[in-house]
């Protein structure tokens, strides 16, 4: 499958592309991206979706009220949220080889890609769920519904749309982070862009990362549309 | 029975104390329709939300069938609430879920079987006869459809009682009139004890057994809908009657009598008990004089006619006082008119 892409794209950019980049390595940096975004976006919504529900939960007013990890939590999002990433894909090294052993490569960026992208959905998980009517949970309230089912059954499916819709600006913010990552040596296709179009002056290959870039952006909003309309 | 007992409820906004109620007590009776009505900010809304303690009484009881439940631990307050069924001014279904799916919630939070559920959401949707809307979401739905649907879904679980907050606010007169008729169906049906808030003096009217007035957190007034009808005492519930039953003489139909003299101008107050309107025939019969019907405003509740009907008497002043005297051992109060200024 792969190599018949492979093949595919050679021989249909073999009358202009110029450029030293071949298609094979072309297309393993489109798939080391594709591998960073899909961990990345795994693991950033595990941690997104327990800390926004967290928050919207125990504010004042809310279903479980508690002070002390309201006030606890709060901070340290805004302190992981502060940090600009290209800051941060540097200041976690230490614990990316604590994870996984080394700070170069695919498996490396995920640790900063998820640090950066973790808080940032369970913000946009917080806005989502705090949209839903106060009445729908005063209504489950008046049915003997527990905390929990509050959560799972009512708040969470009412927010269903805001929270593609929120999912999808944070896969777009992701790709554009694991461009950067390239330069960490993590591959993808931002590294291309640097190893060939910014150090080797190949502009072919720039315009090849900004074009791939762009479908791969209006895709994914297209899709995030589409099925945040689904019901 | 519904008894509240010495509650009190008060919360801080910027830095001053709000008392939303205020030492209240009140006795709601099995198997009534219990309205509470009262202007915006007269704790109504706050006093049926203490029913589920969806708001807790920072002073006070509220005891339901012998259960205290401002005592309750949160698990057991959960079940009772599960058998306290409530609707909404705006509704409150799950706009991601359908018709049935909303039914069908509560069921699923006390987790009955897939054929129970099925089962009870038949019968629940022939009882509101939106069989043909099973399948539509909230928004394809009229508001009154809408209430219909929050109906169902409040008496799945064969709740004793049931608390509408606004529950016709948000709907035109007509279809107001239908969900009325809805619930009055459901309390002489199933015996449901209803609860109901309200600001509409008219939704007190068409259903209510018994009804409190609000006013400053503090319960004014209360008694069976006809008494208070026909003989309210504090200004403020005059001022809801006034809503439906107009208490003074417009002052365009005096202007626009020949003889002026509001001397002669008397008001006649129908209290629903032997009371009829067939007096008038009478006293024209009987007495020498010339009588005109000026204005009259009458209305039925429970089955009783009350109102007001402003007359003009003209003839011998002694005749006069013989009609009026008539009248009064006919059951009818009679006073010398206001005239609305």
């Amino acid at each position: 499958m792969r190599d018949l892409i492979v093949q595919w794209l050679t021989s249909l950019t073999a009358p202009f592309w110029k450029s030293a980049l071949s298609m094979d390595q072309f297309v393993t940096a489109l798939q080391e991206t594709f591998h960073m975004v899909f961990f990345a976006m795994l693991f950033g919504c595990i941690w997104g979706f327990i800390q926004g529900i967290t928050l919207v939960a125990t504010r004042p007013g809310g279903i479980l009220p508690n002070r002390a990890i309201y006030h606890g939590l709060n901070p340290i999002v805004n302190a992981l949220r502060s940090l600009p990433f290209i800051i941060l894909l540097i200041a976690v090294i230490p614990l990316t080889k604590f994870l996984v052993g080394t700070s170069i490569g695919t498996w490396a960026a995920i640790v900063p890609l998820t640090i950066y992208v973790g808080p940032y959905i369970g913000r946009l998980v917080e806005t989502s769920l705090l949209e839903v009517n106060e009445g729908i949970i005063e209504s489950a309230q008046a049915m003997g519904a527990t905390p929990l089912q509050i959560i799972f059954k009512f708040i969470l499916p009412e927010a269903r749309s805001s929270l593609i819709l929120n999912l999808t600006t944070a896969t777009i913010s992701l790709i554009g982070a694991t461009a950067m990552a390239g330069a960490v040596g993590a591959g993808g296709i931002g590294d291309l862009a640097i190893s060939y179009g910014y150090q080797r002056f190949d502009t072919s290959v720039v315009i090849l990362t900004v074009i791939v870039l762009l479908i791969l952006v209006q895709i994914v909003q297209m899709l995030g549309e589409w099925l945040a309309k689904l019901r | 029975m519904i008894e509240f007992k010495n509650i009190s409820k008060h919360y801080q906004l910027k830095g001053q104390t709000i008392r939303a109620l205020d030492q209240v007590n009140l006795q709601i009776p099995d198997g009534s329709i219990f309205g509470i009505i009262g202007y915006s900010g007269a704790g109504k809304s706050t006093l049926i939300r203490l029913i589920n303690l969806l708001e807790r009484p920072n002073e006070g009881q509220v005891i339901i069938n012998n259960t205290d439940f401002t005592a309750l631990s949160a698990k057991a307050l959960r079940q009772e609430r599960a058998n306290i069924g409530m609707i909404f001014q705006h509704f409150n279904l799950l706009q991601t879920k359908t018709v049935a799916a909303n039914i069908e919630m509560p069921m699923k939070l006390l987790g009955w079987s897939a054929a129970e559920r099925e089962k009870r959401l038949n019968e629940l949707l022939e009882f509101i006869d939106l069989k043909h809307k099973k399948d539509a979401y909230p928004d394809e739905l009229s508001g009154g459809q809408k209430q219909r649907v929050g109906i169902a879904r409040a008496l799945a679980n064969h709740p004793k009682i049931l608390l509408c907050d606004e529950a016709t606010s948000a709907l035109d007169p007509q279809t107001t009139q239908s969900v009325l008729e809805l619930l009055k169906k459901i309390n002489r049906e199933q015996g449901i004890t209803i609860v109901m808030v309200t600001h509409e003096m008219d939704v007190i009217e068409s259903v209510c057994d018994y009804v409190a007035v609000m006013e400053h957190g503090q319960v004014i007034e209360t008694g069976t809908t006809l008494d208070i009808f026909s003989q309210p005492q504090h200004p403020t519930t005059k001022n809801f009657i006034q809503t439906v039953l107009q208490q003074q003489l417009p002052v365009n139909i005096l202007n626009n009598l020949e003889n002026q003299n509001q001397n002669s101008i008397y008001c006649l107050k129908f209290l629903g008990k032997s009371a009829q309107e067939t007096v008038i025939q009478a006293v024209i019969k009987q007495f020498d004089l010339s009588l005109n019907i000026l204005f009259a405003n009458m209305t039925e509740i429970n089955g009783a006619v009350i109102g007001q009907m402003f007359i003009q008497l003209l003839g011998d002043p002694a005749i006069i006082q013989q009609a009026l005297q008539f009248l009064e051992q006919n059951g009818v109060q009679v006073e010398q008119a206001g005239v609305q200024g």
